[in-house]
């Protein structure tokens, strides 16, 4: 039994953080802890900013985390990442992806969107990683597979065996998508 | 191993073990997925139904004939079956028949965030809230034993963070359930006024049994801890306040209508100070108060969107609850509201709205998201249906020159649910308003649901497809006409004809929606020594179009090819990536 962990999973509407969140909590339930997820669906869905929060434990009551919570926040995008800073803890660590998507007032000019972002969280994270995802799954051989490549890095600060987490990527996964997916964990997981 | 269950797929689960036969729903969030997933077992008959109304009324037939049935809707979909339901009361059930309401506190995806456990009191019918899961599949079976015993309907009500939260559950086998007995009894189903009298004295007995029924329910308990503070509460609440306060005392209420009278007066006489931990209205906190007790609710607690444990914390304890944080953001973080996805068949109906500066009644959907910047093409959104006759309604009072620069705007789906009757209206009082139905041929915001206009069922059987074209048409509408809105130039064209015609008219945007269709188009780009920078491709208000220094550019990886930029641009500087 690993020791609990409460993980937040963040990004834009349609990057995918709701399937790695679903292997996620799989990978919980293999392992024999309480597991509870907490996401919404609808609206929000639609390129906005989404969540899921992720907790285990020998016994989890409140399916979402409190600010200075989260142990790990696996971040899927760098804004994201700096809206949901103030949910890692102290010494928690920060998995952000290098990629910028503008939401509309961005795009539309009526704000910036914020500079030195990993900076930022460089300095304030007691634990930052930051990785290219897109260029990984390029090279699994399609970009949305990004969410595994991340989910991937997830995985190696877990406490859990490797084949836990194939095992659910293929419960999880369509088998067609299988592969192609495989392949992205591999290439996270290095 | 127990099963990772949201709450939704564990009530599925559990009508499915209480033997269910007969499901029907029509998609909102958040309870979209119950029918979606009792649909895989092979057992039950499952329905998208045209509304809440429809589906509660098929669910009503079904248990007279015997059945044990499962409906399902979101908040306010209660309100378009309120009417069914209200007169269910009376008669009651024959087969068992368990209505979920699916509330929104927070309004993830909600018009409002009414609180709908005042429907039980007002209807005078059962309602069980569970706090996970497990309790929401158990409770379902056991609304099921509630309903026949005590003859009513039974709803079992949830909220965002029950219905979309995923926790273990323990799944059993189903227990086959025989058809009960049928036997015409119009005594009991006949409501005719004489009848109706009778039924009602039959519901107020009932009401006083389902009270007694209440304070011996297993689903209200006790958990004593410290006595100086007790918290009654029940939902996702009990998990904040087990987390934020869990020495105190709890009184977890699981059957929250009629209340647990004697248990509530019991808790409230043994501790100290006692607080009501609920979300939206003081619904228990009323009626305790009204029974002479003392308790601390609203005055404390807000009235409005969701709890926290962080927030039961503070108001209980006086402590932030929060834990010592990575330092938070000095920058202002720029928000990031959901946005129509690119490539959406809505896109350019607004872009061309805009040019030609209409006034739009909206409607619940995907495309009210036209709402926000930089489209702002809206002026009215109420609930489902309401466009057309909100149109008809601003033509009548400011007169038909208005009416010209006016269009409604409704989904196929929405339409089929209650835009229907709306239209008739217009026809038959001789409205002069263009209403646009946009037919992306699905259900899109709940997640992709059929329709009666996709030729599908909830299982992709095929079926009739309604004939959208001749259903406006046997309205009385004349004017029908059918567009593709990825073409700007014709949607334009057909706008402008339509307005001002002296008749009403319907122009139906046809396209699936962009989600649908998997086929990968190549991704645009721009060529950036015939670009003038004049920003009208951004006037699409597209996600993939953006601002990157004084450049404009498109993001390959969220174009999807639509080719509306092309369109758009008076500069040919838009093309397909590898060609430009």
């Amino acid at each position: 039994m690993i020791k609990p962990v409460d993980i937040l999973i963040v990004g834009v509407g349609g990057q995918g953080t709701v399937l790695a969140s679903k292997i996620l909590a799989q990978v919980g339930l293999e392992i024999g802890v309480d597991v509870k997820v907490s996401e919404i669906h609808g609206m929000a869905q639609r390129g906005g900013s989404v969540v899921t929060q992720v907790r285990f434990g020998q016994k989890v009551h409140s399916p979402i985390i409190k600010k200075g919570g989260a142990d790990i926040i696996l971040a899927f995008e760098k804004l994201e990442a700096l809206r949901w800073l103030d949910y890692l803890s102290g010494d928690g660590q920060i998995i952000v992806n290098d990629q910028q998507i503008d939401p509309m007032p961005v795009i539309m000019g009526a704000v910036q969107y914020p500079q030195g972002i990993l900076d930022t969280i460089n300095n304030s994270a007691a634990n930052t990683l930051v990785i290219d995802a897109l260029t990984l799954a390029k090279e699994a051989g399609n970009i949305k597979t990004a969410n595994v490549v991340l989910l991937a890095i997830l995985a190696r600060q877990l406490d859990v065996p490797k084949e836990v987490w194939l095992k659910a990527l293929e419960n999880i996964v369509p088998a067609k998508f299988f592969e192609v997916n495989r392949k992205a964990f591999e290439l996270g997981y290095k | 191993m127990k099963n990772l269950l949201s709450g939704n797929e564990a009530i599925a689960r559990g009508a499915y073990e209480a033997g269910v036969t007969v499901a029907t729903a029509y998609p909102g969030t958040p309870s979209t997925e119950i029918v979606e997933t009792v649909a895989k077992y092979p057992e039950i008959y499952s329905e998208w139904a045209p509304n809440e109304k429809v589906a509660l009324e098929v669910g009503i037939g079904a248990s007279i004939a015997g059945a044990r049935v499962l409906v399902a809707m979101k908040h306010v979909g209660v309100n378009v079956a309120a009417d069914p339901l209200f007169t269910f009361s009376y008669t009651g059930v024959n087969g068992g028949l368990v209505l979920i309401s699916a509330g929104d506190p927070g309004m993830h995806s909600s018009q409002n965030e009414q609180d709908n456990r005042y429907y039980a009191k007002f209807a005078k019918v059962p309602m069980l809230e569970p706090s996970s899961s497990q309790e929401a599949k158990d409770m379902v079976k056991a609304a099921y034993l509630l309903s026949e015993t005590f003859d009513t309907p039974v709803m079992v009500r949830t909220t965002t963070r029950i219905a979309h939260s995923q926790t273990p559950v323990d799944t059993e086998k189903r227990q086959e359930c025989q058809l009960k007995e049928y036997v015409k009894n119009p005594k009991k189903y006949v409501m005719i006024p004489a009848y109706g009298r009778m039924r009602h004295k039959v519901v107020e007995e009932r009401r006083m049994a389902l009270e007694k029924e209440s304070d011996a329910s297993p689903w209200n308990r006790i958990e004593w801890g410290d006595k100086k503070i007790g918290i009654i509460t029940s939902g996702i609440n009990y998990q904040y306040v087990k987390e934020a306060a869990g020495s105190a005392s709890i009184l977890k209420l699981g059957m929250i209508n009629p209340l647990p009278k004697k248990v509530i007066t019991e808790f409230v006489s043994q501790v100290d100070e006692v607080y009501v931990v609920e979300e939206l209205e003081p619904f228990i906190e009323e009626q305790v108060k009204s029974w002479g007790l003392s308790v601390i609710g609203k005055d404390v607690f807000p009235r409005t969107g969701e709890f926290s444990p962080e927030l039961i914390a503070e108001k209980l304890l006086g402590q932030t609850g929060a834990e010592e944080a990575a330092a938070a953001a000095e920058q202002p973080i720029p928000v990031r509201p959901p946005v129509l996805c690119p490539g959406c068949p809505h896109r350019g109906m607004y872009y061309v709205i805009n040019k030609l500066k209409l006034k739009v009644t909206g409607d619940i959907g995907c495309y009210t998201l036209g709402a926000l910047p930089p489209l702002e093409a809206m002026d009215s959104c109420i609930c489902m249906g309401a466009s057309i006759g909100t149109a008809l309604g601003m033509e009548k009072a400011r007169g038909k020159e208005f009416g010209q620069k006016l269009v409604a705007i409704i989904g196929d789906s929405t339409f089929m649910h209650s835009g229907i009757t709306g239209l008739l209206d217009v026809v038959y009082n001789k409205g002069t308003t263009t209403t646009i139905i946009l037919d992306n041929r699905t259900t899109a915001m709940t997640g992709h649901q059929d329709n009666p206009g996709t030729g599908y069922t909830v299982n992709k059987e095929e079926t009739v497809e309604v004939d959208l074209l001749n259903l406006v048409k046997a309205l009385g509408i004349k004017r029908v006409i059918e567009v593709d809105p990825y073409d700007l130039d014709k949607v334009e064209e057909i706008l402008k004809e339509e307005t001002v015609a002296d008749e009403p008219s319907v122009i139906i945007a046809k396209r699936p929606c962009a989600l649908l269709d998997k086929s990968v188009q190549p991704p645009m780009a721009i060529d950036q020594d015939k670009c003038t920078g004049c920003k009208r491709c951004m006037k699409l208000g597209c996600p993939a179009i953006v601002l990157d220094g004084e450049e404009i550019t498109i993001n390959y990886t969220q174009c999807n090819g639509c080719e509306l930029c092309i369109q758009v641009c008076r500069f040919d500087a838009i093309g397909k990536a590898g060609d430009k």
